[in-house]
């Protein structure tokens, strides 16, 4: 693999509640291949989105970036002082965010705010913006006769769109997208998700796409990073992830949704239990107190496994991973002895 | 137009309902804009008793507004709807009370579901208070309603408060809520759309055990097809307060027949590397209830839609096991 645009390495961020403090990202490590598109997949809690804000250090006031390396373009995104920070954002580094409503200033029309983004940050003028705004639209697909609408006059769909124009108004090199489909409805969801792809492709912009969703992962992903209670338990390609899950969590994932062309009479396992509280999360591995497969070992801190090439693993059983994975495929496995 | 008294296995029989709301009040009408949403147009279905049903959806296609219809939470705008055989639109008075213990909804959204200063508890008494059942019976049924919603050691949950739960076992204690009266007839709205993946999967299976154990007729609502598979056997299509298909789950997922049908189940993501990324078979743009098209509400994102789309609007017509409301068929 080439260099990497992005490089995360052992990154933790805190969050200061009360006198405690909840360990959000506890040391993970994982890279952006220049050029892919790239899931963070987790549930809630998991430290996804607290990680998509770090690597734009956009972070609650309660939070802090306590340790390790953000690696983009030669730079420590960690340690780089805020004004050199600032001067990377949205023109490097751009963000689409979960709700387009709540992002886009509800009075003052679209094309003032891309207007604000090509001129005050992109050091266009007045004509040039315009152009670049039209270019924009177009390549979202949407007519550039609207650019004088307002938020509100566009549909959910639509405000995703621009959103997706605005992130992409000054050519970044990444574009982190938190939840951009979820509150979508299918139809939409899909041809928002194609547009995506297809701009990634043509860009060679490299993406980051922060979910919950491993269908919408695995429909437009080559790569993956399945986190797990503040750390990452896997990552690598998406078709090692499907075909050749390695973390028990991603293995039970995969019993745990239904799945449009699976067999119907297939039966859904749940884990069982609940991901832990991170402010006082259990001793060793995190995902051990709903994993079938734990040890005693399982109480110390898991080592980091490469089972193959470009697929780290962070499991004590890590190497078995061949094995757990037929075992995983048993109902019987997941449930729990009542 | 009383057909229930000679289909006793119908529970519940919607014929033509309706459901308009007025919106945008004084000023829109002046703009000559359209005050009415017609979320729910001339729907009919039965549900025979013991039936699942997927009522299937985007959002706006009137789905929710059908299932608060069919429990009498809305008072409809035309049409009639059946429960055993009882119209409900007259249904006052005790006879509501009545109702409500035999229909019952579990919803959406377990954290705003349930009060956050009731325990379990007190949760679970006020439907069986509201139901005049007697105060020395009430442990007895709370403990077995959370039982039978899978909830282990039910009697340490008793007394503590919603946030001292995690949000698969707070689902679990709405459907308990649902299930104490032991209605006959449940509706489920969306009930896993906020909980994780990981933990859905538990909550889905419950409600397939209840049901089955029960025997319950059950209405779920969603807009998940591979969710509405996993635990109906049928499923109504919606698209702007109209039944676009109606027929057997797996005929649907298998073979689609109404376009719009078609397009949803191939928008549908699966975990699977290999999936198709052809254009999806639908026009771009959202569907305006203010606004629908004349004749077939689809047809301004149909692929098919001809002439005939236009002017007149698609009955719904027997093909095979199913329903459909497309002039192709």
């Amino acid at each position: 693999m080439s260099e990497p645009l992005l490089s995360v390495r052992d990154l933790r961020v805190s969050y200061q509640v009360g006198r405690n403090f909840v360990h959000a990202v506890d040391g993970a490590s994982f890279d952006i291949p220049r050029g892919s598109i790239t899931g963070l997949v987790g549930e809630s809690g998991c430290g996804k989105t607290t990680i998509a804000r770090a690597l734009t250090r956009v972070i609650a006031e309660n939070a802090a970036i306590t340790g390790g390396q953000i690696l983009f373009d030669g730079k420590d995104l960690a340690k780089i002082p805020e004004k050199e920070m600032n001067a990377l954002r949205w023109r490097d580094i751009a963000f689409i965010p979960q709700s387009a409503m709540n992002s886009l200033d509800p009075v003052y029309t679209v094309e003032y705010q891309l207007d604000e983004v090509l001129r005050r940050r992109g050091g266009l003028n007045r004509k040039q913006s315009r152009a670049r705004s039209e270019e924009l639209f177009e390549m979202v697909g949407i007519d550039a006769n609207r650019l004088n609408d307002y938020p509100h006059q566009f549909s959910g769909g639509m405000r995703q769109r621009v959103a997706i124009a605005l992130a992409l108004a000054l050519d970044p090199k990444l574009i982190i997208a938190d939840e951009p489909v979820t509150a979508l409805d299918v139809i939409v969801q899909r041809q928002i998700l194609d547009q995506l792809k297809e701009l990634q492709t043509r860009l060679g912009v490299s993406v980051i796409l922060v979910t919950h969703d491993i269908s919408v992962v695995a429909y437009i992903c080559d790569r993956t990073v399945v986190m797990y209670a503040g750390k990452v338990a896997e990552s690598g390609t998406m078709q090692a992830a499907l075909t050749a899950p390695s973390h028990p969590y991603t293995m039970g994932l995969r019993n745990a949704f239904p799945d449009l062309q699976g067999a119907a009479s297939g039966i859904l396992t749940p884990i069982e239990g609940a991901p832990p509280n991170l402010a006082s999360p259990p001793a060793g591995c995190r995902f051990k107190p709903r994993c079938p497969f734990a040890l005693d070992i399982c109480g110390t801190e898991p080592p980091v496994i490469e089972v193959a090439p470009d697929h780290p693993v962070l499991c004590h059983r890590a190497h078995e991973s061949a094995a757990l994975r037929i075992e995983s495929a048993k109902t019987e496995t997941w449930m729990v002895p009542a | 137009m009383n057909m229930i008294a000679k289909r006793p296995d119908i529970l519940v029989s919607v014929f033509d309902a309706k459901l308009h709301y007025a919106v945008g009040g004084a000023f829109a009408a002046m703009r000559g804009k359209s005050t009415v949403v017609k979320a729910v147009d001339g729907v009919s279905f039965d549900i025979r008793r013991g039936e699942s049903v997927g009522l299937l959806g985007e959002s706006g296609c009137g789905k929710t507004s059908m299932g608060r219809l069919l429990l009498k939470l809305e008072e409809k705008t035309g049409g009639t709807i059946h429960f055993d055989g009882e119209e409900i639109g007259a249904v006052r008075g005790s006879g509501l009370k009545k109702f409500r213990s035999k229909a019952q909804l579990i919803f959406q959204n377990p954290f705003d579901a349930i009060n956050p200063r009731f325990t379990i508890r007190q949760t679970l008494a006020e439907p069986l208070e509201n139901a005049d059942i007697p105060r020395r019976e009430r442990e007895g049924r709370i403990i077995t309603a959370l039982e039978l919603v899978k909830l282990p050691e039910p009697a340490q949950f008793l007394d503590r408060y919603p946030h001292q739960l995690s949000g698969g076992q707070l689902q679990r204690v709405v459907m308990a809520r649902a299930l104490i009266l032991q209605p006959e007839f449940v509706v489920a709205d969306e009930p896993v759309s906020m909980l994780d993946v990981s933990v859905r999967a538990g909550v889905l299976n419950v409600f397939r055990d209840v049901r089955d154990r029960l025997g319950l007729t059950a209405i779920y609502i969603s807009h998940d097809l591979a969710l509405v598979r996993y635990v109906c056997e049928r499923t109504i299509v919606m698209y702007l307060g109209r039944i676009m298909e109606d027929g057997p789950t797996e005929d649907i997922v298998r073979e689609p027949l109404h376009p719009y049908t078609k397009a949803l189940v191939a928008a549908v993501p699966v975990p699977n590397p290999d999936q198709s990324h052809d254009p999806l078979p639908i026009g771009r743009g959202a569907p305006d209830p203010r606004n629908p098209p004349s004749g077939c509400v689809f047809r301004d994102r149909c692929p098919a839609a001809h002439a005939r789309c236009a002017s007149e609007i698609p009955l719904p017509k027997p093909v095979g096991t199913r329903t459909v409301a497309c002039h192709l068929y």
